[in-house]
């Protein structure tokens, strides 16, 4: 009894099939609930790294943010932790991701826009002015020039008197997902892989608690790809940064434990949760069996999770704090460490402080009214939770194998292998959407006729001006024989391969600009250039 | 001549904006669709843009900007083609656009602005009705 189905076949967002239900045969005859799943807090971490998950302490409530001159994100950051927020994340314009000036050719028009532009460690003071590196926790969303930031917030809590083992935070730092989605790149690979190292021995050595590098499988799923595909590629990432620890001539477990993920929510729940539980088996596996990694801090995958820009709709804007609720939700049932929720508006600008404040409540109200936090992983055991999880697994073992059989990540990024992928699946995604086999609420159903467009964030024209004059007035004040000395000092130690990290403060220090300090390496390193995978 | 000639389309990306999803997908539909498709890879500059644009003869330029720096970038490759006798070269293009920047992208001189939610098919369609053939010689 009962209706025929809807559909031939039901999928997820991503393509994958879903049956009509689940039992236990679906979880095969060997499953194994002590080795598949564990107990929270104990390998292999499937259904939470803590014992007490949010009974002992709710996720970190973390807002991106970052906009216009250093003074006016400096602000939003107060405005931020005055709204209850816990941490900070900063987001860099798109000069300063390329490590760019705001005075290069290629800078005009972007400065300021996509977030906050820094140039030397004036405006790096100006950013964290009146704010206490000691007692809050930062992330920087940098890449490429990630070392020269990082440097950066090191002399700025040197001039706040903060030693810097009291520092918390995370740097993304992830430089092979530049190659893979967001293209955002100096350096060709292997020299990228080798800055990165010395800054794992660096901050092993000097800043123990910061999470050095930040594996992101979010902008790989912005670019297109599947959760699986996002799940894969995000662990072979950082199975290579793992590998390059070890080439370098480090111990596992003196690096693997701040190594820290980064992955999206998108709208398909369950998917993202199985997603999330399989991350962390994956790798809880792969460090303790490939790498032979002893301390259990190593094995455990920490992870941030943002809720998915590309499922935001620039029609009906409003539908999408409810799209942003669901997604947070399932980081949240998915164990995630910390959570940014996008505002509404994101598909036509930049956050309104209304759109944010409202993102944020989000996660106040999931973690304070929802009840979801009282009990720990409460969908483990779900037959079609935990078979999923498998399948998961599964297929993004299935493209982990094939990785290494090229030769590992960077190799396969040279061959264009995940960039193609990412493509296909994109196409074939928008595909879907344009044929209405995919729905979308706004856009391809249920359209509006008419809508009142919300008030939006307006970056001034002023900001590219102002911060002209600032980066001017730092290069006239500075002294530029001792510039000249630390960038030649910084090209020695590429050459000498030597810790590059060192006279990168150094640089930072005598006010370097971020463009400076990155071209004083292009000679050795040389520059990337994409073959372009259409 | 017998055959009109396949649609030439330059795609682009410029500035520093590395979002290269839309991009792609376009690329691909136009491909799909029959025209012939030039991509400028990531990062480019406004002049590699317009010289690639006259080199390779395209009947149109096609742009993805989700930088925010629409309103910069248009208008200087539109004084591009004009500096360089080619404002016969129609430019139109999409990203992350705020409604209320599409008039004045239009008085520059960018004949369409497809906003995010655009279907490719709607694009194409678009294309097909509104950029011809530039006459030569």
């Amino acid at each position: 009894m009962g209706f025929d189905e809807r559909e031939h076949e039901f999928t997820t967002v991503s393509g994958m099939p879903i049956e009509r239900l689940y039992s236990g045969d679906d979880l095969g005859p060997g499953w194994n609930e002590r080795e598949r799943i564990g107990a929270p807090g104990e390998f292999p971490f499937t259904r939470g790294i803590h014992a007490t998950m949010y009974r002992g302490r709710p996720w970190t409530m973390r807002q991106f943010a970052g906009f216009g001159t250093a003074t006016e994100t400096n602000r939003r950051f107060r405005y931020l932790l005055e709204q209850g927020q816990t941490g900070l994340s900063t987001a860099f314009d798109l000069p300063t991701l390329m490590g760019r000036d705001s005075d290069d050719a290629l800078a005009r028009g972007e400065v300021g826009r996509e977030g906050v532009a820094i140039d030397t460690l004036a405006d790096m003071e100006l950013l964290f002015d009146g704010i206490p590196l000691d007692r809050v926790s930062t992330s920087m969303t940098i890449n490429a020039p990630a070392a020269v930031l990082f440097a950066m917030y090191l002399a700025v809590a040197e001039r706040q008197s903060v030693p810097l083992e009291a520092l918390g935070g995370t740097l993304q730092n992830d430089i092979l997902k530049e190659y893979i989605a967001q293209k955002e790149w100096i350096y060709p690979p292997r020299p990228s892989l080798r800055i990165i190292t010395d800054l794992l021995a660096y901050a092993a050595a000097h800043v123990p608690r910061w999470n050095t590098i930040s594996i992101s499988g979010y902008h790989i799923r912005e670019a297109g790809s599947t959760a699986v595909q996002e799940l894969a590629f995000t662990l072979a990432d950082g199975l290579a940064y793992v590998q390059a620890g070890l080439d370098a001539g480090l111990d596992v477990d003196t690096f693997a434990p701040r190594l820290s993920f980064f992955f999206n929510s998108h709208n398909d729940f369950f998917e993202e949760i199985a997603k999330m539980r399989a991350a962390r088996r994956m790798w809880a596996h792969f460090l303790r069996e490939r790498f032979g990694a002893q301390n259990p801090r190593s094995w455990m995958l920490r992870f941030h999770t943002q809720t998915a820009g590309c499922s935001l709709t620039a029609q009906q804007p409003y539908n999408n704090i409810v799209r942003v609720t669901i997604q947070a939700l399932a980081g949240v049932l998915g164990g995630t460490q910390s959570l940014h929720t996008d505002s509404y508006d994101e598909a036509l600008a930049l956050p309104s402080d209304e759109a944010v404040t409202i993102a944020l409540r989000t996660q106040q109200i999931l973690a304070e009214e929802s009840g979801v936090t009282s009990t720990v992983d409460p969908l483990g055991g779900s037959y079609f939770v935990e078979a999923l999880t498998d399948r998961m697994e599964r297929e993004a073992l299935e493209y982990i194998r094939r990785i290494d059989a090229m030769g590992g990540m960077i190799a396969a990024i040279e061959a264009g292998f995940p960039q193609k992928e990412i493509a296909d699946a994109s196409y074939r995604y928008q595909r879907e959407v344009d044929e209405g086999r995919k729905t979308i609420v706004g856009v391809n159903r249920y359209r509006s006729a008419s809508e009142t467009p919300p008030a939006l964030l307006r970056i001034g024209e002023e900001t590219e001006r102002e911060q002209l004059e600032r980066l001017e007035q730092v290069k006239r004040r500075r002294d530029p024989a001792h510039v000249r000395t630390t960038l030649e000092r910084l090209a020695r130690a590429g050459e000498d391969r030597t810790n590059l990290i060192p006279p990168m403060l150094e640089a930072v220090r005598a006010y370097a600009t971020v463009g400076e300090v990155c071209q004083a390496l292009v000679p050795v390193f040389g520059t990337y250039q994409e073959t372009s995978v259409l | 001549m017998s055959e009109p000639r396949r649609l030439r389309l330059l795609v682009g990306k410029v500035g520093l904006d590395g979002h290269d999803r839309g991009v792609k997908i376009i690329a691909r539909a136009f491909r799909d669709a029959g025209f012939e498709v030039i991509y400028t890879g990531l990062h480019q500059s406004p002049e590699v843009v317009v010289e690639t644009a006259i080199q390779e003869d395209v009947d149109a330029i096609s742009l993805s900007i989700l930088s925010g720096a629409h309103n910069y970038l248009f208008p200087r490759v539109l004084a591009l083609l004009r500096e360089r006798g080619a404002a016969d070269i129609a430019v139109f293009g999409g990203g992350i656009i705020p409604e209320e920047d599409i008039p004045a992208l239009q008085a520059a001189g960018v004949v369409a602005i497809f906003t995010p939610g655009s279907s490719t098919s709607e694009i194409v369609d678009w294309v097909r009705a509104n950029v011809l053939p530039r006459t030569i010689d």
